[in-house]
């Protein structure tokens, strides 16, 4: 339950930065000014500024709200495409609907995610856009597999055979009874995706395929502060506090909501 | 046993196909041709079309396809459009970096999360188990590029015990070789390491709560000497699964460590490849590691069945 809190909160706290910086920033991040480069954290510049004289602080805002829309984004594709998918697989258990479907994730699985996902930016150009459909790919597995499993478990119950004897099809329920059952699960596996996505996205950007310049990202700021890192360690420094923040908080949440809304659920801890 | 092999190996050999159909697929729509693309804009279109004969791209794609896929299952994985040279040679080069840098993780973070998951689950509830679980919830939100970074700082940049990157090839010794890998199988230890410990401590709990465990105390055990003698040996089923998953996650994964620390491996591979547009390069090396995830996967699921009989049924 603390856990719940304080994990909410950092990720209420990084949410609203990020609105924020869709009005306000301390400073504009597309503005360079060179005669203020390289200076460590001061009054004027909270977390100080790049070698183009850019503000720390209002670059980390803008990519605050890049990480979470993309990550936001690759969540939402991973449930309209991965929940009807295991919805229909667990409605015809055996069949070849779900075993195609089945051996399908098991597929997308098998490909080294950062990879492929590296592959994808790369062969269609980097781009957020492209970066939220290489790691939503992988976010469709997931969940058709989580919803499959959990609705196998909901459909011998009897409320099901009830729906079934008044004369609703397998589609209907499915909607109807099935999934506002699955909406605890669905929850909690979103929130752990999307930290997941936090991450991917950065070692993304990190690369050079993820926001393209001049929008700020959190991975491309790592990249930047690299060959910096001996003479301006801040540089590289509140970057990675920022993503490891988020992500801390995303997970710490996830916890505590698994265990609010339902004991039962045990975390699948995955690589 | 063997039933349940060869039907899982069925099911092996089909998902190569798919997932070499997938690779061969998601390259054919790659915009540009790799002939032209290497002879520059002032070619002839002579010479375009010589060089497209002899690298075989005048063929049709499910002639190509076969070409390729029949040439992997002997050894041949095509020729390198930018270098002109065999690919699997340049892959058997990249792997003398990638397979030692993902081994030595994989013994890290074996090393490191065995005993701490062991010492969560024996000390459940108490303010260790907690003050470990908080260290690994750290060390999963970690990115590893970033982690390796402030390893740079700190060992390379500051106290100048090892190189900040490079690798000096194994010509030079064992130990400079290792030298160079130390930092960087550190950095991808770290949340491989956290995730392991998390398993095998819930896998553990797990086990104690089962009934032969009640039954070895029961009989005296001590609830160390039941986790030691009994547990333990049920609880590795899951974590082995896990140390498996992540070797293959590793081996392909190391791609953005691999660039911090400007490492010769398989990922780094990839990557130029993709950017020079080698696209034979990128084709077999993905093919190479999506081979070898699932043959991981493979080996994994007949261990487990050949530990645990209870599983040839399903």
């Amino acid at each position: 339950m603390r856990g719940l809190v304080l994990g909410g909160m950092v990720v209420a706290v990084v949410a609203l930065a990020a609105l924020l910086s869709l009005i306000w920033t301390p400073y504009d991040v597309t503005a360079l000014d060179i005669a203020a480069k390289l200076r460590p954290p001061s009054a004027a510049h909270w977390l100080g500024t790049d070698h183009f004289g850019r503000d720390v602080l209002s670059m980390l805002l803008v990519g605050a709200r890049v990480s979470i829309a993309v990550a936001l984004v690759a969540v939402g594709i991973g449930l309209a495409i991965g929940v009807p998918l295991g919805l229909v697989a667990a409605a015809r258990p055996g069949t070849l609907v779900d075993e195609a479907i089945m051996r399908g994730n098991d597929l997308v699985f098998a490909f080294p995610s950062l990879l492929i996902a590296i592959m994808i930016t790369a062969v269609f150009g980097p781009s957020a856009v492209n970066a939220i459909i290489a790691i939503g790919i992988f976010n469709v597995p997931v969940f058709a597999r989580v919803v499959r499993g959990a609705a196998l478990a909901i459909w011998p119950r009897d409320f099901i055979l009830a729906a079934r004897v008044a004369g609703k099809g397998r589609a209907r329920i499915s909607v109807e009874h099935v999934l506002p059952n699955l909406a605890a699960l669905l929850v909690v596996q979103a929130t752990i995706q999307f930290s997941l996505g936090i991450l991917a996205e950065a070692g993304l950007s990190y690369v050079g395929l993820g926001a393209q310049p001049p929008t700020p990202s959190w991975g491309r700021m790592l990249a930047e502060s690299q060959t910096m890192i001996a003479f301006a360690p801040w540089l590289a420094l509140f970057p990675g506090l920022a993503i490891v923040l988020t992500v801390l908080g995303l997970n710490l949440m996830g916890d505590g909501l698994r265990d609010l809304l339902d004991p039962r659920l045990r975390r699948r801890v995955g690589p | 046993m063997l039933r349940y092999a060869s039907s899982r190996l069925v099911s092996l050999a089909l998902s190569l196909v798919v997932a070499s159909a997938v690779i061969f697929l998601m390259l054919e729509v790659v915009p540009g041709d790799p002939a032209s693309y290497m002879l520059g804009l002032n070619a002839r279109p002579e010479t375009v079309a010589a060089l497209r004969a002899e690298l075989g791209l005048d063929a049709s794609p499910l002639a190509r396809y076969l070409a390729w896929t029949g040439g992997m299952l002997h050894g041949d994985f095509g020729i390198s459009y930018a270098y002109r040279t065999p690919v699997a040679g340049m892959v058997l080069d990249r792997l003398q970096v990638s397979l030692p840098l993902a081994l030595l993780a994989l013994a890290l973070s074996t090393a490191t999360a065995f005993p701490i998951g062991i010492w969560a689950a024996a000390r459940q509830g108490t303010a260790t188990d907690a003050g470990i679980m908080a260290a690994t919830q750290l060390g999963v939100a970690i990115p590893n590029f970033w982690f390796a970074m402030l390893l740079v700082l700190v060992f390379a940049v500051r106290l100048k015990w090892v190189s900040a990157g490079g690798f000096p090839g194994w010509d030079a010794g064992l130990w400079p070789g290792l030298r160079a890998l130390i930092l960087p199988a550190v950095a991808l230890a770290l949340p491989q390491a956290a995730i392991l410990s998390r398993v095998m401590r819930s896998a553990l709990l797990e086990t104690l709560g089962e009934d032969f465990v009640r039954t070895a105390r029961a009989k005296g055990l001590t609830r160390g000497q039941a986790l030691r003698r009994h547990a333990l040996r049920n609880a590795l089923i899951p974590v082995l699964t896990i140390v498996g998953l992540q070797f293959a996650f590793l081996l392909a994964g190391a791609i953005i460590i691999e660039n911090v620390f400007f490492l010769p491996g398989l990922g780094r591979l990839v990557f130029q490849a993709i950017s020079q547009r080698d696209l034979m390069v990128v084709k077999s090396v993905v093919m190479l590691l999506v081979v070898a995830v699932i043959l991981v996967n493979f080996l994994v699921d007949l261990a487990y069945v050949a530990v645990d009989p209870r599983l040839r049924r399903r």
